[in-house]
């Protein structure tokens, strides 16, 4: 095990479960220290993905390693590496806090020295110590969440896998686990997936987009909004002679500057126009000068739209969608 | 094989501490003292042959029957069920040793309540105040007899819960199971067509294969090493099968 090898890479990897392809030769690979958002809408092979990762599913077909060691061939050492979360976060219901966590310690070979040290230690991080004694089946659901992220951190493995960790917490826990996934940052790999798009945003360095087994879109958020937009958008409302004269002055301010759709104009006669532009730089400043001292028009409003996750999660699933029918049409 | 300790112990004190298993033992307990008082009774009413304690054993079936499907019905059913064997299986664990772990904790739990059927000997004892009553021998071969055929009837539940997530279905399993290792293999024996010429090696073969014949060896304090393998082997074959089970479930998962 080479300190160089990436933490986790995958190629082509393939499922298929009794005829129907869950994953179809998926391929990425996520650096040390690095946490990957894994996003994309229900079935499309995010949970099979995760697990095939953990070594709990065997793959059809492809290659899988985790700190270069393949999980098809060693699984018993995958399992050292990685600390996982199923999806729905299953718990025994009748164990206290302290006693499941003091199990799997046993179990993920934590000597029994370090154990109670290190089991004090997790219970402050995911500040658990006050129902440390409680039964797991009567807590509620944010706290049974994070005896889940308790549990797989435990042992410290270099990766963690999180299968939806923020499902069903309201927005203070979901502060606490995204302040909890943060706080991994650098020391462990960690990939989670959700369908929260604004958390995986905030918490995540780097998102990938599957959509029916394949991988539709991966980078940055940034690098992502760029790459499904190809533009920078400006939400505009204005009122005048717009059609006839506003392509023409807004050719002349920048030439990639277009229209890209226009709205019916209100009482006060005002349209709302979004305008594009291939620029990345802002242009709001020198757009609204030109306007608002132009005296054919009047300018109400002008912002910079910022395309959020959520636009591009949806533009690239869609976009996965037509690539993924193109061939059976054809 | 160091994690199989981890979960025997865990499993063992997840036993313990559930109330369902008190309940459990308390009604295993009234089912058969109720046995055991019928079967005094029938001794203070008329001499008899045999010892009380063999005549006690004779029932066994009954609590098989009822108490193996009850304590192993659970272990890989429910846990499949509630998702925690995905998250047991990506701890460093193989499948033997959670396969073994369970079922060595519902044998200790088997073992227990079988021992404290004990009690109801003592209490004889204590009160009769006649050591006659009490053959030591049956008694020591009864339950010599409970704890070697205990470990395929227990093996037989673990396997059955192995195969299905629903605890219902792997208990009316096992039950059919044990129904038929106990019962259905004496009324086949009985059948005619067994005492054709041609039929023979069938016929010696179920007659090695009757738990009632090896009870009452047991009892009479003959301990037959083939008896012994028949049922170490009918054990590990179920083991292996439920070791089988429940990587096949997740392969196809």
């Amino acid at each position: 095990m080479s300190d160089a090898s990436p933490a986790i890479e995958v190629r082509d990897l393939v499922k298929i479960y009794s005829g129907h392809t869950a994953v179809s030769k998926i391929s990425f690979t996520v650096a040390r220290g690095e946490i990957l958002g894994f996003l994309g809408p229900n079935g499309a092979g995010k949970s099979t993905t995760m697990r095939i990762l953990t070594g709990y599913l065997p793959a059809t077909a492809g290659e899988v390693n985790v700190c270069g060691v393949p999980v098809a061939s060693r699984s018993a050492e995958i399992k050292k590496l990685i600390g996982y979360m199923p999806e729905n976060n299953p718990l025994p219901e009748d164990m206290r806090v302290s006693e499941y966590l003091h199990f799997r310690g046993r179990l993920k070979e934590i000597p029994r020295r370090k154990l109670s040290l290190r089991l004090d230690e997790v219970l402050e991080l995911c500040d658990l110590t006050r129902v440390r004694h409680r039964i797991i089946g009567k807590l509620s659901k944010g706290f049974r969440q994070r005896v889940g992220i308790a549990e797989a951190i435990l042992a410290e493995p270099p990766v963690i896998i999180m299968d939806e960790p923020t499902i069903g917490l309201d927005p203070h826990q979901i502060l606490i686990v995204r302040d909890l996934i943060a706080s991994l940052r650098g020391r462990m790999t960690v990939i989670i997936s959700s369908h929260i798009l604004p958390e995986i945003e905030m918490t995540c360095d780097r998102v990938l987009i599957i959509n029916q087994g394949r991988v539709v879109a991966a980078g940055t958020p940034a690098d992502l909004r760029r790459e499904v937009f190809g533009q920078s958008r400006y939400h505009l409302e204005i009122a005048g002679e717009i059609a006839a004269t506003l392509p023409a002055a807004l050719t002349q301010i920048e030439p990639t500057l277009h229209i890209a759709s226009s709205g019916e104009p209100d009482a006060a006669g005002f349209r709302k126009l979004i305008l594009t532009s291939a620029r990345e730089d802002d242009l709001g400043d020198t757009l609204l000068h030109a306007l608002a001292t132009d005296g054919r028009f009047r300018v109400r409003a002008l912002n910079r739209a910022q395309p959020s996750l959520e636009d591009v999660f949806l533009a690239a699933t869609k976009r996965g969608w037509e690539t993924v029918d193109a061939p059976a049409s054809k | 094989m160091r994690h199989f300790t981890t979960i025997l112990s865990h499993e063992i004190r997840m036993l313990l501490v559930n109330a369902s298993t008190y309940i459990a033992a308390v009604l295993f307990l009234f089912v058969m003292g109720f046995i055991f008082s019928g079967v005094l009774e029938s001794y203070s009413a008329a001499p008899q042959e045999t010892s009380p304690a063999s005549v006690f054993f004779q029932l066994f079936w009954l609590p098989v029957w009822f108490m193996v499907p009850l304590l192993t019905m659970k272990c890989l059913a429910e846990e499949r069920r509630l998702g925690t064997l995905e998250t047991l299986f990506t701890a460093p664990v193989s499948t033997t040793e959670v396969v073994l772990g369970k079922y060595f904790a519902a044998y200790f739990l088997y073992l227990l309540l079988w021992a404290s059927t004990g009690g109801f000997f003592y209490i004889l004892h204590h009160f009769a105040g006649d050591t006659r009553f009490i053959d030591l021998g049956p008694l020591m071969g009864g339950y010599l007899f409970i704890a070697v055929s205990g470990l395929l009837y227990v093996s037989l539940g673990v396997f059955a819960s192995s195969l299905t997530r629903h605890q219902a279905v792997a208990g009316i399993f096992a039950f059919a199971m044990l129904f038929g290792i106990t019962i259905g293999l004496r009324f086949v024996s009985t059948l005619e067509v067994l005492n054709l010429e041609t039929m023979a090696p069938f016929r010696a073969a179920i007659d090695y294969t009757l738990v009632f014949h090896h009870l009452d060896d047991f009892t009479r304090g003959v301990v037959d090493t083939r008896q012994l393998l028949f049922y170490v082997s009918g054990t590990v074959i179920a083991l292996i099968f439920s070791i089988l089970g429940v990587e096949a479930k997740l392969i196809h998962s």
